[in-house]
């Protein structure tokens, strides 16, 4: 009996995947993302981007269909690594993209290379998969890690600020960052805080304010990406910072953090400066379209995550195209994404040796726009055409 | 050292242990006198947390949605006693644990569709958001003072009402020996709705306060329970006094680790390692003193006489 019922599930099940195998030329997309807890707000701006980027391929790469599964990494480096998992094994997915979190793709990394799949970052570039641990296989649309901060930086030596104080999370990207700005800039680096992170992160940053403020620096650099973001702009406000020591950050104002403060009425964080690779108002025919189609269809604007997972899914189905849909000849995959033949909405996009973008970074402003919503504008283009600091190191 | 930095740091020590015992002393009270596990105490704090942030953004006025959400959670507490704890009292704890987890994942995810994933700020009125300059040096977001008044009134408030009111001396009688109680003709069934509901309008009121600084989001609670079980195990289950002393003790641990623990350890090893290994170290600091606790004290420091 027991037996008779499971050859009959048996049965059903190979019934109901043998359309599926009929249609074999689809195309399958992991996507892991945070889709619960607090970073949940990212993974869905990141999902939303996605699916627009779909609506706008009309799910297909030329004559191939493609088809996106979402999986959620709980911002947890081992349920991130599970998910993957799953989608490379029980999904047989071509690509597996996404991941915000540096610790998350470097705990899933193997999972999908080892398989011989595709792996995309949609935003996490730590700096180990940019250097020694590069594949050919890995693809980034967004960054290597340090690259951001390098950029502010450069701003900070040409604004000639004198010494800085620097607050992170303490995690791969965390460290990242804070290596990054340390890297250019030539001032003082009166002292240096990483806080706890993780789905407890800590999120009230009395001490380490109060521990800046009495620094005596002239500058404060932070990265607090997501919700932590929103609430270090909070405190900076409320420990009345703002004249005393000027905030410089990186992935912390936002398009996710803006609206929010904006709502509350945190009119400091007006004017504060912030460098990225990609803005709203940057101007080329793909981002104009990203953008207005965005915000037309979830009534805000896409933050750089969503932007960056955009670029991702077109990069894919660019090459899934080029390649005819045919997925057994990784070599021609692989070449097809390399040749990043796309319209990125940053405008120029070409990958370096170790697969991460050689792209420009620009100094952003917060701004208020034309219909009173806070967002970011370009100030200037900090770096042209810049190279991550971890391609030579990359042997491939 | 610098002083003025020690004192500010002093003072974030002390509202960040006052936040810790208004959850705490719910959590001590339901366990010590129901004796009952309730780890969807942080739910509740999460619950009154996005209860008056929303309700900030609908009247514009933060103190306001104070004073109204603090019933709601009450209420809040008084459902989930009613329905959830009621009907288990007399099983044990592990059927405790297993009701109030699956009730944390009901209220995180009840929370996520009504209010979304993204969280909410809570916009503060201008005279608390400004700063509060005691000396030259010594300046203090009035914010945080506030949230050092209001927990140091409601310490004093539990605290007057336990010793000095017919209510408290049945909760300390409850806290000591709850069949005698019973025993007694004390309605008990009412006392422990009470307390509940007590316990979750303080949890409330501290999600409340730490809004406008972390905004209201989802797992909140998640956050603060392991810690508020650390408080309540070193103070001692069922103890008010050992609640209010150990929040205080892990609260000022917690901050001055965070901010001095890498400059101790830079006297002994290189920079690098120091400041990647301090804020680790200060994270697993009160877990370390309730190791020493449970080894050397396992009944808590100030444990409820004649249990």
């Amino acid at each position: 009996m027991n037996l008779n019922g499971f050859s009959r599930l048996a049965m059903v099940a190979a019934m109901m995947a043998a359309p599926a195998q009929l249609l074999a030329e689809d195309v399958k997309i992991g996507f892991v993302t945070t889709l619960t807890t607090g970073a949940a707000v990212i993974g869905n701006d990141m999902k939303n981007a996605v699916d627009l980027a779909m609506d706008h391929l009309g799910g297909m790469a030329g004559e191939t269909r493609l088809e996106v599964i979402y999986g959620d990494d709980q911002f947890a480096p081992d349920a991130g690594k599970q998910v993957t998992d799953k989608l490379v094994k029980q999904d047989n997915v071509d690509f597996v993209a996404g991941y915000i979190w540096s610790h998350v793709l470097l705990a899933s990394r193997k999972s999908v290379l080892d398989a011989g799949k595709f792996l995309i970052s949609a935003n996490a570039g730590p700096s180990q998969i940019a250097g020694k641990l590069c594949d050919p296989h890995f693809f980034s649309t967004s960054w290597q890690n340090d690259q951001t901060p390098m950029a502010m930086g450069e701003v900070l030596n040409r604004q000639g600020v004198q010494s800085l104080y620097i607050m992170a999370p303490n995690y791969a990207a965390g460290k990242d960052m804070a290596a990054g700005v340390e890297r250019v800039f030539e001032g003082e680096i009166k002292g240096k805080d990483l806080t706890k992170w993780g789905a407890d992160a800590q999120l009230d940053f009395s001490a380490e304010l109060a521990k800046a403020k009495a620094s005596g620096a002239n500058g404060l650099f932070v990265f607090y990406p997501g919700a932590a973001g929103g609430a270090f702009i909070k405190q900076y406000h409320q420990a009345g910072l703002k004249d005393v020591l000027p905030l410089y950050s990186v992935f912390t104002v936002d398009g996710l953090s803006l609206p929010k403060l904006q709502e509350a009425d945190f009119s400091g964080v007006l004017g504060s400066k912030t460098t990225n690779q990609w803005d709203p108002s940057l101007d080329n025919e793909a981002n104009k379209k990203f953008v207005s189609d965005f915000k037309a269809k979830y009534g805000g604007y896409p933050s750089f995550y969503a932007a960056q997972s955009y670029d991702a899914i077109m990069l894919i189905a660019s090459a899934v195209e080029a390649v005819g849909g045919d997925m057994s000849d990784p070599d021609a995959v692989q070449a097809a994404l390399k040749s990043a033949d796309f319209a990125s909405v940053r405008g120029d996009f070409s990958f370096g040796s170790n697969n991460m973008p050689v792209q420009d970074f620009f100094l952003r402003e917060v701004v208020v726009d034309a219909d009173g919503t806070w967002t970011t504008k370009v100030v200037e283009t900090v770096y042209e055409d810049h190279v991550d600091s971890y391609a030579a190191e990359c042997k491939m | 050292m610098d002083l003025s930095l020690f004192v500010i740091q002093f003072l974030n020590g002390l509202q960040l242990g006052l936040l810790l015992f208004l959850v705490a002393s719910g959590l001590t009270l339901v366990f010590g006198i129901l004796d009952f596990v309730n780890l969807a105490h942080g739910a509740l704090y999460m619950l009154g947390a996005f209860v008056c942030a929303w309700l900030t953004q609908v009247l514009g006025n933060f103190l306001l949605a104070v004073l109204l959400a603090l019933p709601v959670t009450a209420v809040a507490g008084l459902l989930v006693e009613r329905f959830i704890a009621r009907p288990l009292y007399a099983r044990d704890h592990l059927d405790h644990v297993l009701a109030t987890f699956g009730l944390i994942l009901v209220i995180d995810t009840l929370v996520h569709l009504v209010f979304g994933p993204e969280g909410i700020a809570v916009p503060l009125p201008d005279f608390l958001n400004g700063q509060i300059r005691l000396t030259e040096t010594l300046v203090i977001p009035s914010f945080r003072l506030m949230i050092i008044g209001a927990g140091l009134a409601a310490a004093a408030g539990l605290y007057w009402m336990v010793t000095h009111t017919r209510l408290g001396m049945l909760i300390r009688a409850g806290a000591s020996n709850r069949t005698m109680v019973s025993a007694l003709g004390v309605d008990i069934e009412r006392l422990f709705a009470l307390v509940f509901a007590l316990g979750a309008a303080l949890a409330g009121l501290a999600g409340m306060l730490i809004a406008p600084i972390t905004e209201a989001s989802i797992g909140m609670g998640n956050n603060i329970i392991i810690t508020a079980f650390v408080v309540i195990i070193v103070g001692g289950i069922g103890s008010m006094k050992g609640a209010f002393i150990a929040a205080l003790m892990i609260g000022l641990i917690d901050t001055l680790g965070r901010s001095y623990l890498d400059d101790l350890f830079k006297l002994v090893m290189s920079q690098d390692a120091a400041e990647t290994s301090a804020p680790a170290i200060s994270a697993m600091l009160i877990y370390i003193i309730m190791a020493v606790v449970l080894a050397l004290r396992p009944q808590g420091l100030f444990p409820p006489k004649a249990r």
